[in-house]
Protein backbone atom coordinates (compact mmCIF):
# COMPACT_ATOMS: atom_id res chain seq x y z
CA UNK A 1 0.00 0.00 0.00
CA UNK A 2 1.59 3.26 -1.01
CA UNK A 3 0.39 6.64 0.13
CA UNK A 4 -0.82 9.00 -2.57
CA UNK A 5 1.99 11.32 -3.63
CA UNK A 6 1.40 14.54 -1.74
CA UNK A 7 4.68 16.08 -2.76
CA UNK A 8 4.56 19.34 -4.69
CA UNK A 9 5.67 19.03 -8.31
CA UNK A 10 9.21 20.19 -8.95
CA UNK A 11 7.89 22.91 -11.30
CA UNK A 12 5.73 24.24 -8.46
CA UNK A 13 8.78 24.37 -6.22
CA UNK A 14 10.59 26.45 -8.86
CA UNK A 15 7.59 28.81 -8.88
CA UNK A 16 7.85 29.18 -5.10
CA UNK A 17 11.59 29.84 -5.32
CA UNK A 18 10.93 32.46 -7.98
CA UNK A 19 9.05 34.45 -5.32
CA UNK A 20 12.05 34.51 -2.97
CA UNK A 21 13.96 37.76 -3.46
CA UNK A 22 17.69 38.25 -3.20
CA UNK A 23 18.14 39.73 0.29
CA UNK A 24 20.51 42.48 -0.88
CA UNK A 25 18.90 43.31 -4.22
CA UNK A 26 15.21 42.68 -3.51
CA UNK A 27 14.04 43.35 -7.07
CA UNK A 28 15.50 40.12 -8.39
CA UNK A 29 14.47 36.59 -7.43
CA UNK A 30 16.89 33.82 -6.54
CA UNK A 31 15.85 31.96 -9.68
CA UNK A 32 16.59 34.99 -11.89
CA UNK A 33 19.89 35.50 -10.10
CA UNK A 34 20.83 32.00 -11.24
CA UNK A 35 21.88 30.59 -7.87
CA UNK A 36 19.32 27.76 -7.79
CA UNK A 37 21.04 24.94 -9.66
CA UNK A 38 18.70 22.04 -9.10
CA UNK A 39 15.49 20.93 -7.42
CA UNK A 40 14.62 17.29 -6.85
CA UNK A 41 12.81 15.01 -4.47
CA UNK A 42 14.80 12.26 -2.81
CA UNK A 43 12.15 10.27 -1.01
CA UNK A 44 10.34 12.76 1.20
CA UNK A 45 13.26 15.16 1.22
CA UNK A 46 13.33 18.11 -1.12
CA UNK A 47 16.92 18.65 -2.25
CA UNK A 48 17.88 22.07 -3.56
CA UNK A 49 21.33 22.77 -4.99
CA UNK A 50 22.51 26.33 -4.48
CA UNK A 51 25.58 28.01 -5.94
CA UNK A 52 26.98 30.74 -3.71
CA UNK A 53 27.68 34.01 -5.54
CA UNK A 54 30.85 35.20 -3.75
CA UNK A 55 32.67 33.07 -1.18
CA UNK A 56 32.21 35.52 1.67
CA UNK A 57 28.89 37.01 0.69
CA UNK A 58 26.88 37.37 3.92
CA UNK A 59 23.67 37.08 1.87
CA UNK A 60 24.34 33.35 1.46
CA UNK A 61 23.14 32.48 4.97
CA UNK A 62 20.08 34.73 4.60
CA UNK A 63 19.27 33.15 1.23
CA UNK A 64 19.21 29.70 2.86
CA UNK A 65 16.92 30.91 5.64
CA UNK A 66 14.57 32.63 3.18
CA UNK A 67 14.32 29.50 1.03
CA UNK A 68 13.45 27.34 4.02
CA UNK A 69 10.86 29.84 5.24
CA UNK A 70 9.20 30.10 1.81
CA UNK A 71 9.00 26.33 1.45
CA UNK A 72 7.71 25.87 4.97
CA UNK A 73 4.93 28.33 4.19
CA UNK A 74 3.89 25.87 1.47
CA UNK A 75 4.00 22.91 3.81
CA UNK A 76 7.42 21.56 2.82
CA UNK A 77 9.41 20.93 5.97
CA UNK A 78 12.03 18.36 5.02
CA UNK A 79 14.47 20.32 2.93
CA UNK A 80 18.12 19.74 2.27
CA UNK A 81 20.09 22.68 0.90
CA UNK A 82 23.24 21.55 -0.88
CA UNK A 83 26.07 23.94 -1.58
CA UNK A 84 27.28 23.48 -5.12
CA UNK A 85 30.70 25.03 -5.73
CA UNK A 86 31.37 23.55 -9.12
CA UNK A 87 30.73 24.73 -11.76
CA UNK A 88 31.08 28.01 -9.93
CA UNK A 89 28.34 30.60 -10.20
CA UNK A 90 28.63 32.96 -13.12
CA UNK A 91 26.68 36.11 -13.90
CA UNK A 92 25.91 34.50 -17.27
CA UNK A 93 23.33 32.42 -15.39
CA UNK A 94 21.30 35.52 -14.63
CA UNK A 95 18.05 35.55 -16.61
CA UNK A 96 17.13 38.24 -19.13
CA UNK A 97 14.20 39.13 -16.89
CA UNK A 98 16.58 39.52 -13.98
CA UNK A 99 18.95 41.71 -15.98
CA UNK A 100 16.11 44.05 -16.93
CA UNK A 101 14.89 44.18 -13.34
CA UNK A 102 18.38 45.21 -12.22
CA UNK A 103 18.55 47.98 -14.81
CA UNK A 104 15.13 49.29 -13.82
CA UNK A 105 16.28 49.32 -10.19
CA UNK A 106 19.32 51.45 -11.09
CA UNK A 107 22.01 48.77 -11.24
CA UNK A 108 23.76 48.14 -14.56
CA UNK A 109 23.49 44.42 -15.37
CA UNK A 110 26.74 42.44 -15.77
CA UNK A 111 28.51 42.20 -19.11
CA UNK A 112 28.44 38.72 -20.61
CA UNK A 113 31.55 36.61 -20.38
CA UNK A 114 33.73 37.24 -23.37
CA UNK A 115 32.72 40.90 -23.56
CA UNK A 116 36.04 41.95 -22.15
CA UNK A 117 35.11 40.51 -18.81
CA UNK A 118 37.76 41.11 -16.19
CA UNK A 119 37.25 37.80 -14.45
CA UNK A 120 37.95 35.83 -17.62
CA UNK A 121 40.73 37.78 -19.21
CA UNK A 122 43.94 36.24 -20.42
CA UNK A 123 46.06 39.28 -19.61
CA UNK A 124 45.35 41.12 -16.40
CA UNK A 125 47.40 44.13 -17.40
CA UNK A 126 45.45 44.67 -20.57
CA UNK A 127 41.82 44.89 -19.58
CA UNK A 128 39.68 47.72 -20.83
CA UNK A 129 36.71 48.33 -18.56
CA UNK A 130 33.71 46.66 -20.19
CA UNK A 131 31.25 49.05 -21.78
CA UNK A 132 28.64 49.76 -19.20
CA UNK A 133 25.73 52.00 -19.98
CA UNK A 134 24.12 54.20 -17.38
CA UNK A 135 20.95 52.61 -15.97
CA UNK A 136 19.46 56.09 -15.46
CA UNK A 137 19.97 57.85 -18.81
CA UNK A 138 21.25 54.98 -20.96
CA UNK A 139 24.36 56.87 -22.00
CA UNK A 140 27.39 54.74 -22.85
CA UNK A 141 29.71 57.45 -21.54
CA UNK A 142 30.51 56.10 -18.10
CA UNK A 143 33.60 55.74 -15.96
CA UNK A 144 34.53 53.05 -13.48
CA UNK A 145 35.30 54.64 -10.12
CA UNK A 146 36.21 51.49 -8.23
CA UNK A 147 36.34 47.76 -8.80
CA UNK A 148 34.44 47.28 -5.55
CA UNK A 149 31.02 48.56 -4.57
CA UNK A 150 28.57 48.23 -1.69
CA UNK A 151 28.45 44.44 -2.11
CA UNK A 152 31.14 42.07 -3.42
CA UNK A 153 29.21 41.54 -6.66
CA UNK A 154 29.15 45.17 -7.77
CA UNK A 155 31.56 47.89 -8.95
CA UNK A 156 31.10 51.64 -8.60
CA UNK A 157 30.61 53.78 -11.70
CA UNK A 158 29.70 57.32 -12.57
CA UNK A 159 27.81 58.48 -15.67
CA UNK A 160 29.64 61.22 -17.57
CA UNK A 161 26.42 62.29 -19.28
CA UNK A 162 23.87 62.68 -16.46
CA UNK A 163 26.56 62.77 -13.75
CA UNK A 164 24.74 60.24 -11.58
CA UNK A 165 26.76 57.68 -9.70
CA UNK A 166 25.58 54.09 -10.09
CA UNK A 167 26.56 50.53 -9.37
CA UNK A 168 27.26 47.89 -11.97
CA UNK A 169 27.08 44.14 -11.47
CA UNK A 170 30.50 42.64 -12.11
CA UNK A 171 30.95 39.83 -14.58
CA UNK A 172 32.19 36.75 -12.79
CA UNK B 1 42.80 9.22 -12.07
CA UNK B 2 43.19 5.58 -13.11
CA UNK B 3 44.86 5.27 -16.46
CA UNK B 4 45.77 8.95 -16.74
CA UNK B 5 49.41 8.06 -16.19
CA UNK B 6 49.54 5.73 -19.17
CA UNK B 7 48.77 8.53 -21.63
CA UNK B 8 51.61 10.67 -20.40
CA UNK B 9 54.91 8.88 -19.82
CA UNK B 10 56.15 11.74 -17.65
CA UNK B 11 53.56 11.04 -15.02
CA UNK B 12 54.04 7.29 -14.76
CA UNK B 13 55.07 7.76 -11.17
CA UNK B 14 52.07 9.94 -10.50
CA UNK B 15 50.37 9.12 -7.26
CA UNK B 16 47.33 10.79 -5.81
CA UNK B 17 47.78 13.25 -2.96
CA UNK B 18 47.25 11.60 0.42
CA UNK B 19 44.73 12.86 2.95
CA UNK B 20 47.54 14.49 4.87
CA UNK B 21 48.80 16.28 1.77
CA UNK B 22 45.31 17.62 0.99
CA UNK B 23 44.91 18.61 4.63
CA UNK B 24 48.22 20.50 4.60
CA UNK B 25 47.44 22.26 1.34
CA UNK B 26 43.99 23.27 2.60
CA UNK B 27 45.66 24.77 5.68
CA UNK B 28 48.18 26.72 3.58
CA UNK B 29 45.37 28.16 1.47
CA UNK B 30 42.90 28.66 4.32
CA UNK B 31 45.35 30.09 6.84
CA UNK B 32 46.75 32.61 4.37
CA UNK B 33 43.25 33.77 3.45
CA UNK B 34 42.19 33.93 7.08
CA UNK B 35 45.20 35.84 8.39
CA UNK B 36 45.41 38.33 5.53
CA UNK B 37 41.62 38.78 5.65
CA UNK B 38 41.81 39.50 9.38
CA UNK B 39 44.63 41.99 8.78
CA UNK B 40 43.04 44.03 6.03
CA UNK B 41 39.65 44.08 7.73
CA UNK B 42 41.34 46.44 10.20
CA UNK B 43 41.20 49.11 7.48
CA UNK B 44 37.39 49.12 7.54
CA UNK B 45 36.43 52.65 8.51
CA UNK B 46 40.05 53.86 8.37
CA UNK B 47 41.19 53.66 4.74
CA UNK B 48 42.38 56.91 3.12
CA UNK B 49 39.47 57.17 0.67
CA UNK B 50 35.96 55.72 0.67
CA UNK B 51 36.49 53.54 -2.41
CA UNK B 52 39.52 51.93 -0.84
CA UNK B 53 37.72 51.44 2.45
CA UNK B 54 35.02 49.52 0.60
CA UNK B 55 37.56 47.59 -1.44
CA UNK B 56 39.44 46.45 1.69
CA UNK B 57 36.21 45.27 3.32
CA UNK B 58 35.16 43.44 0.16
CA UNK B 59 38.51 41.71 -0.29
CA UNK B 60 38.61 40.76 3.39
CA UNK B 61 35.16 39.25 2.94
CA UNK B 62 36.24 37.23 -0.10
CA UNK B 63 39.34 35.98 1.72
CA UNK B 64 37.52 34.99 4.89
CA UNK B 65 34.83 33.27 2.80
CA UNK B 66 37.52 31.31 0.98
CA UNK B 67 39.19 30.50 4.31
CA UNK B 68 35.88 28.97 5.40
CA UNK B 69 35.88 26.67 2.36
CA UNK B 70 39.50 25.62 2.73
CA UNK B 71 39.39 25.07 6.48
CA UNK B 72 36.06 23.28 6.06
CA UNK B 73 37.78 20.94 3.61
CA UNK B 74 40.71 20.44 6.01
CA UNK B 75 38.29 19.46 8.77
CA UNK B 76 36.39 17.08 6.51
CA UNK B 77 39.55 15.36 5.33
CA UNK B 78 40.78 15.07 8.88
CA UNK B 79 37.45 13.56 9.88
CA UNK B 80 37.70 10.84 7.23
CA UNK B 81 40.86 9.36 8.63
CA UNK B 82 42.67 10.08 11.83
CA UNK B 83 45.86 9.70 9.79
CA UNK B 84 45.55 13.27 8.51
CA UNK B 85 46.26 15.11 11.72
CA UNK B 86 46.57 14.35 15.38
CA UNK B 87 43.44 14.69 17.46
CA UNK B 88 43.28 17.88 19.41
CA UNK B 89 42.61 17.99 23.13
CA UNK B 90 41.69 21.63 23.13
CA UNK B 91 39.30 22.62 25.87
CA UNK B 92 35.85 23.64 24.75
CA UNK B 93 35.89 21.75 21.51
CA UNK B 94 33.18 19.21 20.96
CA UNK B 95 34.12 15.68 19.92
CA UNK B 96 34.18 14.73 16.25
CA UNK B 97 35.85 16.24 13.20
CA UNK B 98 37.08 19.80 13.54
CA UNK B 99 34.96 22.48 11.85
CA UNK B 100 36.38 25.48 9.97
CA UNK B 101 35.70 27.51 13.12
CA UNK B 102 37.56 25.02 15.33
CA UNK B 103 40.55 25.26 13.04
CA UNK B 104 40.44 29.06 12.91
CA UNK B 105 39.83 29.75 16.56
CA UNK B 106 41.36 26.89 18.50
CA UNK B 107 44.81 26.36 17.01
CA UNK B 108 48.10 27.66 18.34
CA UNK B 109 50.45 29.85 16.26
CA UNK B 110 52.81 26.99 15.36
CA UNK B 111 49.89 25.04 13.85
CA UNK B 112 49.18 27.79 11.31
CA UNK B 113 50.68 27.34 7.86
CA UNK B 114 50.30 30.86 6.49
CA UNK B 115 53.23 32.81 5.08
CA UNK B 116 54.99 35.28 7.30
CA UNK B 117 54.23 37.85 4.59
CA UNK B 118 50.52 37.71 5.54
CA UNK B 119 51.13 38.43 9.22
CA UNK B 120 53.43 41.48 8.90
CA UNK B 121 51.45 44.46 10.24
CA UNK B 122 49.51 46.67 7.84
CA UNK B 123 51.92 49.60 8.24
CA UNK B 124 51.01 52.59 6.08
CA UNK B 125 48.87 52.29 2.96
CA UNK B 126 51.89 51.72 0.70
CA UNK B 127 52.83 48.73 2.84
CA UNK B 128 49.31 47.33 2.87
CA UNK B 129 49.05 47.62 -0.93
CA UNK B 130 52.47 46.17 -1.66
CA UNK B 131 51.88 43.21 0.66
CA UNK B 132 48.51 42.67 -1.02
CA UNK B 133 50.06 42.78 -4.48
CA UNK B 134 52.83 40.30 -3.62
CA UNK B 135 50.25 38.00 -2.03
CA UNK B 136 47.67 38.37 -4.83
CA UNK B 137 50.35 37.55 -7.41
CA UNK B 138 51.03 34.28 -5.57
CA UNK B 139 47.35 33.58 -4.84
CA UNK B 140 46.23 34.06 -8.45
CA UNK B 141 48.91 31.83 -9.95
CA UNK B 142 48.52 29.20 -7.23
CA UNK B 143 44.76 29.03 -7.80
CA UNK B 144 45.32 28.80 -11.55
CA UNK B 145 47.27 25.61 -10.86
CA UNK B 146 44.91 24.19 -8.26
CA UNK B 147 41.84 24.85 -10.42
CA UNK B 148 43.23 22.27 -12.87
CA UNK B 149 44.12 19.45 -10.51
CA UNK B 150 42.09 16.26 -10.85
CA UNK B 151 41.73 16.30 -7.04
CA UNK B 152 38.09 17.40 -7.04
CA UNK B 153 37.52 19.03 -3.66
CA UNK B 154 40.63 21.17 -4.17
CA UNK B 155 39.76 22.00 -7.77
CA UNK B 156 36.20 23.08 -6.88
CA UNK B 157 37.26 25.58 -4.23
CA UNK B 158 40.18 26.86 -6.32
CA UNK B 159 37.97 27.40 -9.38
CA UNK B 160 35.52 29.45 -7.36
CA UNK B 161 38.20 31.48 -5.57
CA UNK B 162 40.15 32.18 -8.76
CA UNK B 163 37.40 34.40 -10.16
CA UNK B 164 37.40 36.54 -7.04
CA UNK B 165 41.17 36.70 -6.81
CA UNK B 166 41.40 37.85 -10.44
CA UNK B 167 39.68 41.04 -9.32
CA UNK B 168 41.98 41.31 -6.30
CA UNK B 169 45.12 41.07 -8.42
CA UNK B 170 43.77 43.51 -10.96
CA UNK B 171 43.13 46.09 -8.30
CA UNK B 172 46.44 45.69 -6.49
CA UNK B 173 48.37 45.75 -9.80
CA UNK B 174 46.60 48.97 -10.83
CA UNK B 175 47.38 50.63 -7.53
CA UNK B 176 51.02 49.52 -7.40
CA UNK B 177 51.51 50.83 -10.95
CA UNK B 178 49.63 54.07 -10.27
CA UNK B 179 51.47 54.86 -7.06
CA UNK B 180 54.86 53.52 -8.15
CA UNK B 181 54.72 55.63 -11.30
CA UNK B 182 53.10 58.49 -9.39
CA UNK B 183 54.54 61.38 -7.40
CA UNK B 184 58.07 61.32 -5.95
CA UNK B 185 56.56 60.70 -2.53
CA UNK B 186 54.33 57.80 -3.59
CA UNK B 187 57.14 56.27 -5.66
CA UNK B 188 59.53 56.38 -2.75
CA UNK B 189 57.00 54.87 -0.37
CA UNK B 190 56.13 52.02 -2.74
CA UNK B 191 59.80 51.25 -3.31
CA UNK B 192 60.33 51.26 0.46
CA UNK B 193 57.42 48.87 0.92
CA UNK B 194 58.76 46.53 -1.77
CA UNK B 195 62.21 46.50 -0.12
CA UNK B 196 60.57 45.88 3.25
CA UNK B 197 58.54 42.85 2.17
CA UNK B 198 61.02 41.39 -0.29
CA UNK B 199 62.75 39.01 2.17
CA UNK B 200 59.41 37.44 3.09
CA UNK B 201 58.59 36.50 -0.50
CA UNK B 202 60.94 33.53 -0.26
CA UNK B 203 58.14 31.40 1.14
CA UNK B 204 55.60 32.07 -1.59
CA UNK B 205 56.77 29.67 -4.27
CA UNK B 206 58.52 27.16 -2.06
CA UNK B 207 57.28 23.57 -2.52
CA UNK B 208 57.09 23.14 1.25
CA UNK B 209 54.02 25.38 1.16
CA UNK B 210 52.40 23.06 -1.20
CA UNK B 211 52.57 22.87 -4.91
CA UNK B 212 54.26 19.92 -6.47
CA UNK B 213 52.72 19.74 -9.95
CA UNK B 214 53.29 16.04 -10.30
CA UNK B 215 51.68 15.29 -6.98
CA UNK B 216 48.61 17.29 -7.97
CA UNK B 217 48.27 15.40 -11.23
CA UNK B 218 49.52 18.13 -13.53
CA UNK B 219 52.65 16.50 -14.93
CA UNK B 220 55.49 18.97 -15.38
CA UNK B 221 53.60 21.61 -17.35
CA UNK B 222 55.89 24.59 -17.89
CA UNK B 223 52.84 26.84 -18.22
CA UNK B 224 51.94 26.05 -14.61
CA UNK B 225 55.34 26.76 -13.05
CA UNK B 226 54.39 28.83 -10.01
CA UNK B 227 57.75 30.51 -9.50
CA UNK B 228 58.18 31.36 -13.20
CA UNK B 229 54.67 32.82 -13.42
CA UNK B 230 55.09 34.76 -10.20
CA UNK B 231 58.43 36.21 -11.35
CA UNK B 232 57.19 37.07 -14.84
CA UNK B 233 54.10 38.90 -13.64
CA UNK B 234 56.05 40.69 -10.91
CA UNK B 235 58.59 41.91 -13.47
CA UNK B 236 55.89 43.25 -15.80
CA UNK B 237 54.13 45.17 -13.05
CA UNK B 238 57.33 46.57 -11.57
CA UNK B 239 58.51 47.87 -14.94
CA UNK B 240 55.22 49.70 -15.40
CA UNK B 241 55.41 50.91 -11.82
CA UNK B 242 59.04 52.12 -12.33
CA UNK B 243 59.98 50.19 -9.18
CA UNK B 244 63.20 48.23 -8.80
CA UNK B 245 63.06 44.60 -7.72
CA UNK B 246 65.74 44.14 -5.04
CA UNK B 247 68.75 42.17 -6.25
CA UNK B 248 69.45 40.34 -3.04
CA UNK B 249 67.96 36.88 -2.71
CA UNK B 250 64.71 36.93 -0.78
CA UNK B 251 65.79 34.80 2.12
CA UNK B 252 64.88 34.76 5.76
CA UNK B 253 65.83 32.19 8.35
CA UNK B 254 63.67 29.23 9.33
CA UNK B 255 62.19 28.40 5.97
CA UNK B 256 59.51 25.89 6.87
CA UNK B 257 55.74 26.00 7.36
CA UNK B 258 54.75 26.71 10.94
CA UNK B 259 57.56 29.20 11.52
CA UNK B 260 56.16 32.63 12.23
CA UNK B 261 57.05 36.14 13.24
CA UNK B 262 56.08 37.48 16.65
CA UNK B 263 53.12 39.19 14.99
CA UNK B 264 51.00 36.07 14.53
CA UNK B 265 50.52 35.62 18.28
CA UNK B 266 49.03 39.10 18.56
CA UNK B 267 46.76 38.55 15.58
CA UNK B 268 45.46 35.29 17.04
CA UNK B 269 45.08 36.76 20.52
CA UNK B 270 42.74 39.31 19.02
CA UNK B 271 40.95 36.97 16.61
CA UNK B 272 40.55 34.03 18.99
CA UNK B 273 39.73 35.94 22.17
CA UNK B 274 36.00 35.27 22.15
CA UNK B 275 36.25 31.52 21.53
CA UNK B 276 39.01 31.15 24.09
CA UNK B 277 37.14 33.13 26.74
CA UNK B 278 33.73 31.59 26.02
CA UNK B 279 34.34 28.13 24.54
CA UNK B 280 31.62 27.07 22.11
CA UNK B 281 29.96 30.49 22.02
CA UNK B 282 27.87 30.97 18.88
CA UNK B 283 25.10 33.16 17.54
Amino acid sequence: MSEPDTRLAVSEVWDILDTVADPEIPVISLVDLGVIRGVSWQGDTLVIAISPTYSGCPATAVINLDIEAALRAHGIVTVELRRQLSPSWTTDWMSEKGREQLRAYGIAPPPKRGDNCAAHTTDLLDVAAPETSCPHCNSGKTRKVSQFGSTPCKASYVCLQCREPFEAFKCI
Amino acid sequence: MEGAGAANPQSINHREPSDREIFNLALVMGDNCLILGQQISQWAGHAPILEEDIAQANIALDLIGQAQYWLGLAGEIEGLKSEAAPASNVKGRSAGPRSADDLAFLREPHEFRNFRLAEIPNGDYAHTLMRQFLFDNWHFHMLQILSQTPCMPVRDIAGKALKEVTYHLQRSSDLVIGLGDGSDESHQRMQGALDHFWPYTCELCDPRWGVDLELWGLGDSAALNLKANWDAYLARVMIKATLVIPERAPLVAGLRPGTHTEHLGYILADMQLLQRAHPGASW
